[in-house]
C-alpha cells in the first residue's frame, strides 16, 4: 500500500465516522460536530493529494484546505448561532423534539 | 477599467450595496423604521442587472487566473438571479412587518446571498464554486429563520442548515477527490485531464459525491426531505426567493459540472439523472396530493418541477442545456409569482395557511384570486404560459436524447400534478361559506411595490408562454457557451 | 520515523473520532474533537504543510472548539438519555455509512497508480504560500471575506432576540 493510500484511508474512515455522527445523533451540536469531522476528512484528502500529487509546487490542494478551514469556521459560527436561537424558543437542542412540522 | 474587474462587476455591485445597507442600518436610530433601505437594495440589484447586460459587450473569457468567466451562459443566469432578487425585495418591502427593526439584516443578507449566487454561475474554479455556494447557502439558512417568534422559523433554519452543511461535506469530499484524480481544481483543466484519463473510477466516485451536494441544493429526490419543512417555516417572501434563485444557481453549477467538466462521462451520469428526475417528479407529485397546507403543497410541487427540469439533462448537450436554462427561467417567473400571491392571501404571519382557508378568495379579492389561478395554470403547464413551453422544451430535449420513457413519465406526472393544482384553483373559485367568518376577513392590500412585483412575474410568465423565442435564443446561446 | 509518527497520530485521530461518536455527554464529544483536530495537525505537518498545521491548531482547536464548548456549557446540555436518534435513523444510518465507506475504500485500494511519487523533503515556505494567496487566489480570498461578513451578520442577528420576543415575554 502506498503512503498516499494510507492517508486516504484514514480520511475515508474519518469521513465515515463523521457521517455516522451526523446521521444518527439527536443533539444538534453533535450533528454539527459530525459535519465538522466530514469537512476535516476532506481537508486531509486535499493535503495528501497535494503532497503526493504531480505538482506540489502549485499549492492548489494546500490553499484549498486553507480556504475550507475558513469556510468551516464561518459555518460553525452560524450553526451555533442557530442552535442558541432555537434553544431560546424550545429549551432543547434535541432534533427529535425540535421537529414539529410533519407531512 | 480593468476587464478583470468588469467580469465580476455584478457581484461587486451587489456586495457594495449590501455593505451600504449594513452601514446605513447601523447609523439609523434604533427605533427608526428600516423599510427605506429598499431604496439602496432595489437600485443596487437593478444596477447589478444592468452590469450583467453590459457584460454582453465583453468577449467571453476568464478573469482572475481562470477563477471566473463571463459568457452568455453566466449572463443568462446573472440576469435571471438579479430579476428574482429584485422581485423578492419588492415583495418583502410590502409584506414584512413594518415595525421590524431587523429589515436591515434582511436586505443585506439577500444582497450578499445574491452576489454568491451570481458568482456561483460564473465560477470556473472549484474553490470559488465552493465558497460561492457557501455564501449563497449560509445567507439563505439565516433568511429561512427570519420569522423568529413562531418557533417554526428557527426549526426550519436549523433543519436547512444541518442538512445543507451535510451536503456541503459531500461536495467538499467530492472536490478533493476530483483534485486527486486530475491534479487541478480549475474546471477547464479538470475537463482536459478527465478526457485523457485512463482510469475513471476515482472521477466517477468524486462525481457521485459532488452530485449529492448539488442535488441537495436543487431539492431533487432523494435529497428533498428538507424542502417542505423549510418552505413551511420560512416567511413566504423568503420562500419566493429561496425556492428559485439559489436553485437557479445550483442548476447552473450542475450544468457546468456535467456538461462542461465531465461531458465524457455522459453515458454514466445520464442514467443516474434519469432515475433522479423520474423519482423527483413522482415523489413530489404524490406527496403534494396529500398536503393540506398550501406552502407544503407548493414545496412538493417544486420538487416535482426540479424533476421536470432534470429531464432536460437526458437531452444532448445543446438542446438539453438550453431546455434546462429555459425551464429555470419559466419556473422562477411562475414560482416567485405564486409565492407573492400566497404571501398576500395568507399574510406574513400565515393566519390562513390551509387549502381550505383559500376558499372564496376569488370573491374576496378578484385580482388576487385570478392571479393565483393564472399561476396555477402555468404550473400545470397549459399553453400560453411559461410553464407550458418549459415542459415542452424539457421533454422534447429528453426525447431527443433518447429518453422517451422519461418524457412519458413526465407527462403522466403532469396529469397527476394537475389534480392538486386544480383542487386549489377550484377552492379559490368556490363561493364563500354562508358564515360571516370568511366575508369578515380583510381584503389583502396590494401596495405599489408588491403590485410591481406581481406585474413583473405575470408579465414574465405570459411573455415566456406567448413569445418564448428571445429567451429561448438566449438559452441556446448560453448552451453554446458552455460547450 | 515518518511511518511511526503516522501510525501513532492516525490511530489517535481515529480513536478520538470513534470516542466522539460513542460518548454520551456532548462535552466529552467536543473534547474528543480537539484530539482529532490536534492529531490531524500533526498529520498535516508530516505532509509538509506547516502553515496549515498551525492554522488547524489555531482556528479549529482554538477558535471553533472554544465556541463549541462555550455553547455546550451555555446551554447546559446534559447527558443524553438516548444518544442515538430514532430507530429508523440508526437502522438506515449505519448500513448507509458502511456502504459509503466500503465504496470509497475499494476505490482507494484499487487505484494502483496513486502515490507513486515519493515524499520530497521540501517544506513549503510561507512566503511562497502568501504569494499564491494574494496573487493567483486573490478573488477567492476577497470572496471569503464576504462569506465571513455574512457569518458575522448571521450570528449577530440569530443570537439577538427576535422581533416579537419581547411581546411573548421571553
Amino acid at each position: 500500500m502506498s503512503p498516499l493510500s494510507c492517508y486516504l484511508l484514514v480520511a475515508a474512515l474519518l469521513f465515515a465516522v463523521g457521517l455516522a455522527g451526523a446521521l444518527t445523533r439527536r443533539n444538534a451540536i453533535l450533528v454539527l460536530i459530525g459535519i465538522e469531522l466530514m469537512l476535516n476528512a476532506a481537508n486531509l484528502n486535499l493535503i495528501a493529494f497535494w503532497r503526493y500529487g504531480p505538482h506540489p509546487e502549485a499549492l492548489t490542494g494546500l490553499m484549498f484546505a486553507v480556504f475550507s478551514i475558513a469556510v468551516a469556521a464561518a459555518e460553525a459560527a452560524v450553526g451555533l448561532g442557530l442552535v442558541i436561537s432555537i434553544y431560546r424558543h424550545l429549551r432543547t437542542v434535541d432534533l427529535d423534539e425540535i421537529s414539529r412540522m410533519k407531512g | 477599467m480593468n476587464t478583470d474587474l468588469l467580469r465580476i462587476l455584478p457581484e461587486t455591485i451587489l456586495v457594495v450595496a449590501g455593505i451600504l445597507v449594513m452601514l446605513i442600518d447601523a447609523s439609523l436610530p434604533p427605533r427608526a423604521q428600516r423599510r427605506g433601505l429598499i431604496w439602496v437594495a432595489a437600485p443596487g440589484t437593478m444596477l447589478a442587472l444592468w452590469a450583467s447586460l453590459i457584460q454582453l459587450r465583453l468577449d467571453p473569457g476568464t478573469a482572475f487566473f481562470g477563477a471566473v468567466e463571463t459568457s452568455p451562459f453566466t449572463i443568462f443566469f446573472h440576469v435571471l438571479i438579479c430579476g428574482i432578487v429584485l422581485v423578492a425585495l419588492l415583495l418583502a418591502y410590502d409584506t414584512l412587518p413594518r415595525d421590524s427593526h431587523h429589515q436591515g439584516e434582511f436586505y443585506a443578507l439577500v444582497l450578499f446571498g445574491a452576489s454568491g449566487m451570481c458568482l456561483l454561475t460564473g465560477a470556473v474554479e472549484l474553490l470559488v464554486v465552493f465558497i460561492a455556494l457557501e455564501i449563497s447557502s449560509i445567507s439563505t439558512y439565516i433568511l429561512a429563520g427570519y420569522r423568529k417568534h413562531t418557533g417554526k422559523g428557527p426549526e426550519a433554519a436549523i433543519k436547512y442548515f444541518l442538512l445543507g452543511s451535510f451536503a456541503t461535506g459531500f461536495l467538499l469530499y467530492g472536490i478533493a477527490l476530483i483534485f486527486g484524480a486530475t491534479g487541478s481544481t480549475q474546471i477547464y483543466e479538470v475537463a482536459h485531464k478527465a478526457a485523457s484519463a485512463q482510469n475513471h473510477t476515482f472521477i466517477v466516485l468524486a462525481l457521485m459525491l459532488m452530485l449529492v451536494g448539488i442535488l441537495f441544493k436543487v431539492s431533487a429526490a432523494p435529497f428533498h426531505v428538507w424542502t417542505p419543512d423549510v418552505y413551511e417555516g420560512a416567511p413566504s417572501p423568503v420562500v419566493a426567493l429561496l425556492s428559485t434563485a439559489p436553485k437557479a444557481a445550483a442548476f447552473a453549477l450542475l450544468l457546468r459540472v456535467l456538461y462542461q467538466m465531465l461531458p465524457d462521462l455522459r453515458s454514466l451520469w445520464m442514467p443516474l439523472l434519469w432515475v433522479i428526475a423520474a423519482a423527483s417528479m413522482t415523489i413530489g407529485n404524490l406527496a403534494a396530493l396529500r398536503q393540506q397546507n398550501v406552502k407544503r403543497m407548493l414545496a412538493y410541487s417544486s420538487i416535482a418541477h426540479a424533476g421536470y427540469l432534470l429531464a432536460a439533462f437526458a437531452g444532448l448537450a445543446d438542446k438539453g442545456i438550453a431546455a434546462a436554462a429555459f425551464y429555470i427561467a419559466a419556473y422562477a417567473a411562475m414560482n416567485v409569482g405564486i409565492f407573492a400571491v400566497v404571501t398576500l392571501i395568507s399574510g406574513y404571519d400565515e393566519h390562513l395557511p390551509l387549502v381550505a382557508d383559500f376558499r372564496g378568495v376569488l370573491y374576496r379579492s378578484p385580482l388576487l384570486g385570478s392571479l393565483l389561478i393564472f399561476f396555477l395554470i402555468s404550473l400545470i403547464g397549459i399553453p400560453f404560459t411559461g410553464g407550458f413551453f418549459g415542459k415542452f422544451y424539457s421533454f422534447s430535449a429528453a426525447v431527443g436524447g433518447g429518453a422517451v420513457v422519461l418524457a412519458i413519465i413526465g407527462l403522466l406526472n403532469s396529469g397527476v400534478a394537475a389534480a392538486y393544482y386544480v383542487r386549489l384553483a377550484v377552492t379559490v373559485a368556490q363561493k364563500p361559506e354562508n358564515g360571516m367568518s370568511q366575508a369578515a376577513l380583510p381584503v389583502p392590500q396590494i401596495g405599489v411595490a408588491v403590485g410591481a412585483a406581481l406585474l413583473f412575474t405575470v408579465g414574465a410568465t405570459l411573455w415566456l408562454g406567448i413569445a418564448p423565442e428571445p429567451i429561448l435564443r438566449a438559452a441556446e446561446n448560453a448552451a453554446h457557451a458552455l460547450q | 520515523m515518518h511511518l511511526i509518527l503516522f501510525i501513532v497520530f492516525a490511530g489517535l485521530c481515529l480513536a478520538g473520532a470513534l470516542n466522539l461518536l460513542l460518548q454520551k455527554h456532548p462535552i466529552n464529544s467536543a473534547l474528543s474533537l480537539v484530539v482529532v483536530m490536534t492529531s490531524l495537525a500533526v498529520l498535516y505537518l508530516l505532509l509538509g504543510a506547516e502553515f496549515l498545521a498551525a492554522a488547524q491548531i489555531i482556528v479549529y482547536a482554538g477558535a471553533i472548539m472554544v465556541l463549541f464548548t462555550f455553547v455546550i456549557m451555555l446551554l447546559n446540555a446534559g447527558r443524553e438519555e438516548r444518544t442515538l436518534g430514532s430507530k429508523a435513523a440508526v437502522a438506515l444510518g449505519f448500513p448507509a455509512v458502511a456502504a459509503i465507506l466500503a465504496v470509497i475504500a475499494t476505490v482507494i485500494l484499487k487505484a494502483q497508480d496513486l502515490g507513486s511519487v515519493s515524499l520530497s523533503d521540501g517544506i513549503t515556505s510561507t512566503e511562497e504560500l502568501s504569494r499564491v494567496l494574494f496573487h493567483e487566489l486573490l478573488l477567492p480570498f476577497e470572496v471569503t471575506s464576504v462569506l465571513i461578513l455574512i457569518a458575522i451578520l448571521g450570528a449577530v442577528s440569530l443570537a439577538r432576540k427576535g422581533h416579537g420576543d419581547q411581546e411573548a415575554g421571553k
